[in-house]
């Protein structure tokens, strides 16, 4: 039988000896998370202006085609000083409305067009959810979308991150003829063909599409004044 | 389980040594004859490559954890042996699950809570208990990897049917030709949830004991 003592000492030189070990792999590989962390960021801005990219070459990629960058807040000012790529829309929906950093990123194309591209962020049915949208230059029709999120359904839920869900998003419109803010519906049993304001929900992840289309609404309409100022010019 | 080792001499992967190897494959597997780790087993086998990096992982764990044990049974007091254990197997799961945060980002996030949950994985602290607290270092290592491999084999088997009939692919490539999605074959929806993996382990362990009948219970 082993001393208080000896399991002290024991267990003081077990913990500290640990935590160092631990902390040297964490501070060693944090880098690389991190621009791990980036590069997926950069993949998902991309993908939403329907740009194909790989791990390698990302960053190539985005500084490319993402010529500008900003951030405004929903009265549509401009906020200069902040770091768009560097903004967290997980933090900034959780502030008041009107206090909220919003980023815009700016995706000039090989044909010349420019594309507005908008970070979303939502709740799904287990966690987070969030995604990308980028609007054509009357800055009203959508011209590509990418989704994912934290833990949804295999299967069901987690679907909104597959091609048959974000594709239909192409082409749809989010104000109406009057000018109206009317986002996206996502229909459970299919949306009506030709309906340029609704797509398809997914088969037994109502939850998720719902929670979905909550977001695009929700994010959306934080640029609302934004859009419209651009869209007016 | 008596393998303690008297002879110095004795082969690196002597007969005895194998066997703790293959034991875990067949006779003594952790997931269809010891049913354990049986919720990781659900969770991560939808596709393959995750089930793969998942059976990777929780092997260098067994292994490695068995070993540094094994290593420490003489000085670990017993009235905190647990505890030290728990400690060990934390350290190395996090250790893992950052490597992969850092080399394979995607996959890391299909495991995502999986991973820590390897601490929890009942394998782990059974071997410890059971094997490497009264094991020499080399067969307490050979032990836990091949508990690893053990249940990684279970794992792979069943993600391997599970992302055949749930999605018609091996390994993320479509294997199964257009033309039989055109003559009316649909992907099985239901594989993909947790239900058809117990099933499918279920299906694994009828087999087994339908081939070794000393598995069979005899009441």
């Amino acid at each position: 039988m082993h001393s208080n003592r000896y399991i002290i000492v024991y267990s003081t030189i077990m913990v500290v000896l640990v935590a160092v070990s631990l902390t040297f792999v964490a501070v060693q590989l944090k880098p690389r998370q991190e621009d791990n962390i980036r590069i997926e960021k950069m993949q998902n801005i991309l993908a939403s202006a329907n740009i194909a990219t790989t791990v390698t070459n990302a960053i190539e990629t985005y500084n490319k085609f993402i010529t500008q960058t900003l951030v405004v807040n929903n009265k549509g000012e401009e906020i200069k000083g902040s770091d768009a790529f560097g903004l967290d829309m997980a933090l900034e929906i959780k502030k008041p409305v009107d206090q909220q950093q919003l980023p815009v990123f700016i995706a000039t194309l090989e044909d010349g067009k420019k594309y507005s591209i908008f970070p979303l962020r939502g709740k799904g049915l287990w966690g987070p959810i969030w995604g990308y949208l980028s609007l054509t230059e009357d800055f009203n029709t959508i011209y590509g979308v990418t989704f994912d999120h934290k833990g949804e359904t295999p299967g069901l839920g987690a679907e909104i991150n597959t091609d048959i869900f974000e594709k239909p998003w192409g082409g749809k419109q989010l104000f109406d003829l009057d000018g109206i803010f009317t986002s996206i519906t996502v229909t459970k049993g299919g949306a009506r063909p030709g309906d340029i304001h609704a797509v398809d929900a997914i088969s037994g992840g109502t939850i998720t599409s719902k929670g979905l289309e909550k977001m695009v609404k929700d994010c959306m309409l934080s640029y609302e004044v934004y859009i419209k100022n651009k869209g007016r010019i | 389980m008596s393998a303690n080792n008297k002879s110095n001499q004795e082969p690196l992967f002597s007969a005895k040594n194998t066997k703790l190897l293959k034991k875990p494959f067949n006779l003594e597997n952790p997931i269809t004859v010891q049913v354990l780790g049986i919720c990781s087993a659900l969770a991560v086998t939808v596709q393959m490559k995750p089930a793969i990096v998942m059976a990777l992982s929780v092997t260098i764990v067994t292994g490695f954890s068995n070993l540094l044990i094994s290593f420490l049974r003489d000085t670990i007091p017993a009235r905190i042996r647990i505890i030290v254990q728990l400690v060990v197997v934390a350290a190395l799961v996090i250790i893992v699950d950052q490597i992969l945060k850092a080399y394979l980002y995607d996959v890391s996030k299909k495991l995502s809570v999986f991973v820590g949950l390897i601490i929890t994985n009942c394998i782990l602290m059974g071997r410890l208990e059971a094997f490497a607290m009264g094991n020499k270092p080399w067969p307490s290592f050979l032990d836990g990897i091949g508990n690893g491999i053990g249940y990684g084999a279970i794992l792979v088997i069943v993600a391997f049917f599970r992302e055949l009939l749930g999605s018609g692919k091996i390994y993320g490539y479509d294997v199964i030709p257009k033309v039989v999605f055109e003559t009316g074959y649909v992907n099985n929806g239901l594989m993909i949830l947790p239900p058809m993996a117990l099933i499918t382990i279920g299906v694994i362990i009828w087999l087994q004991r339908s081939r070794n009948r000393e598995l069979v219970d005899k009441s």
